[in-house]
């Protein structure tokens, strides 16, 4: 069997479910929700590199890069923010996240 | 590839980006409660300078190997921008003063988000796309945190990080199936691929998810749930420029996107927008009714605003997308305005939050009751106020569009939502007077009053914004 683009871009969509529901269905912690943001950009990552590599054009090779390189942004504002929290409220379960309601 | 590097026309995007890393090293480089101060000033001649930068460009020109487009429908949206972004950081002044000093780090964190906003504005490209929206929403994550003690601010600023982390995810899963599927990221080859004919099921999911992130940042309903609980949680003067500017910029951005990347399949997206907009006027007109807190109100009044906004752009067509702009700039000005009297509502030092609590305002104040009443009245979209123009050119456009039954169902609402609008004045006019607030800081007071001339007296001349608007959209069909 050889692997084509179908197989890349169903792996992608298993992940970015999995990241999908890692953020809904997690009742536990916040550094989960983290993780399953960053596997969100990391099935995205592997559809741009499929399609790039299944077109021979850089251009997804070159937005890959980029998003990798915004993913690390994002990862340290998000810690940053949950320490901000910790240290507010001694806890980052995401069921206390619930000051604001309404 | 080999043609001269031409940097003029992302000239007010260099001038921010570079004057924000100066304002850095001027806010390092001594105590941070003076420099806090000349830092938020420096940063407003900065936004001017911009601005300025902005209004001398002409015509349209692409830069950055198709990446960055500047045309008028960009310097028009710009300019409101740049304004939204200048005054809700004077706001900011008084604010932060009653909270022990302006820190050097907000003014430099508004204007990086500015710099992605502007970004955004001119994006022409998947990529410059997804780095204009990330600038922007990465500051922004920061600034809804800002008061680092606060229990709320903390939480308002880890609800929107986790929410808007989300929707970039689905915004950019979105755009790597369009990229796969046409081949190009540069939206006017995209919309060469994307003809009725050739618009396969792969396009069409991609675009849906693009939409969403759009959807999510313009809080549009479905994608709304963030905004209450951050327009709540978030520094006040962070609300008001959360209220302004982002919104102008990614509304921008939908236009852009579903105009020049995917006009040949409008009937595609068009339904989508509709939804998005009959849900958020709905949402908005039903769900601030019962809301005490006023920040609370106005995260729904802007979901309803939205969604109003959204009717011009579901018709389509180039009075459309005028109509839009027009709603957009009437819009800043009453949101700016109403956050000038929220900003100012204080007693004893605290910040008052609770509607019920501006009782008997028109005895106590009668000047601010009076121009809060004619932005809220505005709001509501009664004539002969400049909210009442701005929904008329957008229902006017869907109803030229043959979108009958989404330009009543519209007005209807704005009905439904009038009622909490004239409650907050039957609840100034008409209740017995509560406690008095401190005297209003006086730049509020100029830029209350601003806003509120301008509001009451845009049916006179209003034709240099409907000129600008349509110049604007002309540019992009």
């Amino acid at each position: 069997m050889t692997i084509g683009l179908s197989h890349y871009l169903t792996l992608a969509a298993v992940l970015f479910t999995i990241g999908v529901f890692g953020i809904f269905l997690n009742r536990k912690n916040v550094i989960v929700i983290l993780m399953s943001i960053e596997r969100l950009l990391l099935a995205v990552n592997v559809n741009l590199v499929a399609f790039s590599s299944f077109q021979g054009d850089l251009v997804g090779q070159i937005f890959t890069l980029i998003v990798l390189t915004v993913a690390a942004a994002e990862a340290a504002i998000g810690l940053a923010i949950v320490v901000v929290y910790f240290r507010n409220r001694g806890t980052i379960d995401v069921a206390d996240i619930d000051h604001l309601k309404g | 590839m080999t043609e001269p590097l031409n940097l003029l026309p992302a000239l007010p995007e260099i001038t921010l980006a570079v004057g924000a890393m100066a304002l850095l090293m001027i806010g390092v480089g001594g105590r941070n409660e003076e420099r806090g101060e000349l830092v938020l000033w420096l940063s407003v001649a900065v936004l001017a300078l911009a601005g300025v930068f902005v209004t001398m460009g002409q015509g349209t020109s692409i830069i950055f190997a198709n990446g960055f487009i500047v045309d008028p429908f960009a310097r028009m949206l710009k300019v409101l921008v740049l304004t939204g972004a200048a005054i809700a950081l004077i706001m900011s002044q008084d604010f932060w003063r009653h909270e022990g000093g302006v820190k050097f780090e907000y003014p430099v964190l508004l204007l990086l988000a500015t710099t992605g906003m502007l970004m955004m504005i001119s994006a022409n490209d998947l990529i410059a796309l997804y780095v204009g929206l990330e600038l922007q929403s990465l500051a922004l994550y920061v600034v809804a945190a800002f008061k680092r003690d606060s229990v709320r601010s903390s939480e308002a600023g880890m609800k929107y990080f986790v929410l808007g982390a989300l929707s970039s995810g689905m915004l950019l899963y979105g755009a790597s199936f369009i990229y796969g599927f046409t081949g190009s990221t540069v939206f006017s080859e995209i919309a060469n691929a994307a003809q009725p004919s050739g618009a396969n099921l792969g396009l069409i999911f991609g675009m849906v998810f693009l939409l969403t992130g759009f959807a999510f940042k313009i809080s549009a309903v479905p994608f709304h749930m963030w905004t209450p609980d951050v327009y709540e949680g978030a520094p006040t003067p962070v609300t008001a420029f959360f209220a302004a500017a982002p919104k102008i910029a990614a509304m921008a951005l939908f236009i852009r996107v579903v105009v020049s990347a995917f006009p040949a399949i409008t009937d595609q997206w068009q339904q989508i927008v509709i939804f998005l907009s009959l849900a958020s006027m709905a949402l908005g007109a039903f769900a601030a009714i019962g809301q005490r807190n006023i920040k609370r109100l106005m995260a729904y009044s802007s979901i309803g605003h939205m969604g109003f906004a959204l009717v011009g752009l579901a018709a389509g067509t180039e009075q459309g997308v005028q109509g839009v702009i027009i709603y957009l700039a009437i819009y800043l000005v009453m949101t700016l305005g109403t956050f000038a009297v929220v900003l100012s509502l204080r007693r004893d030092g605290v910040m008052v939050e609770e509607i019920d609590q501006l009782a008997g305002l028109s005895r106590t104040s009668p000047l601010m009751a009076l121009a809060l009443a004619i932005l809220l009245f505005s709001l509501a979209g009664i004539p002969p106020l400049a909210g009442f123009f701005a929904k008329f050119y957008v229902f006017l456009a869907a109803v030229e569009a043959g979108l009958y039954a989404l330009a009543i169902i519209g007005v209807l609402l704005s009905v439904v939502g009038a009622f909490y609008y004239l409650r907050i004045v039957k609840i100034m006019y008409f209740d017995e007077p509560a406690q008095e607030f401190e005297p209003m800081p006086r730049l509020l007071a100029v830029i209350l009053g601003a806003a509120g001339l301008l509001i009451m007296f845009f049916f006179v001349y209003p034709s240099p914004l409907v000129a600008a608007a349509d110049a604007a959209a002309k540019s992009l069909f």
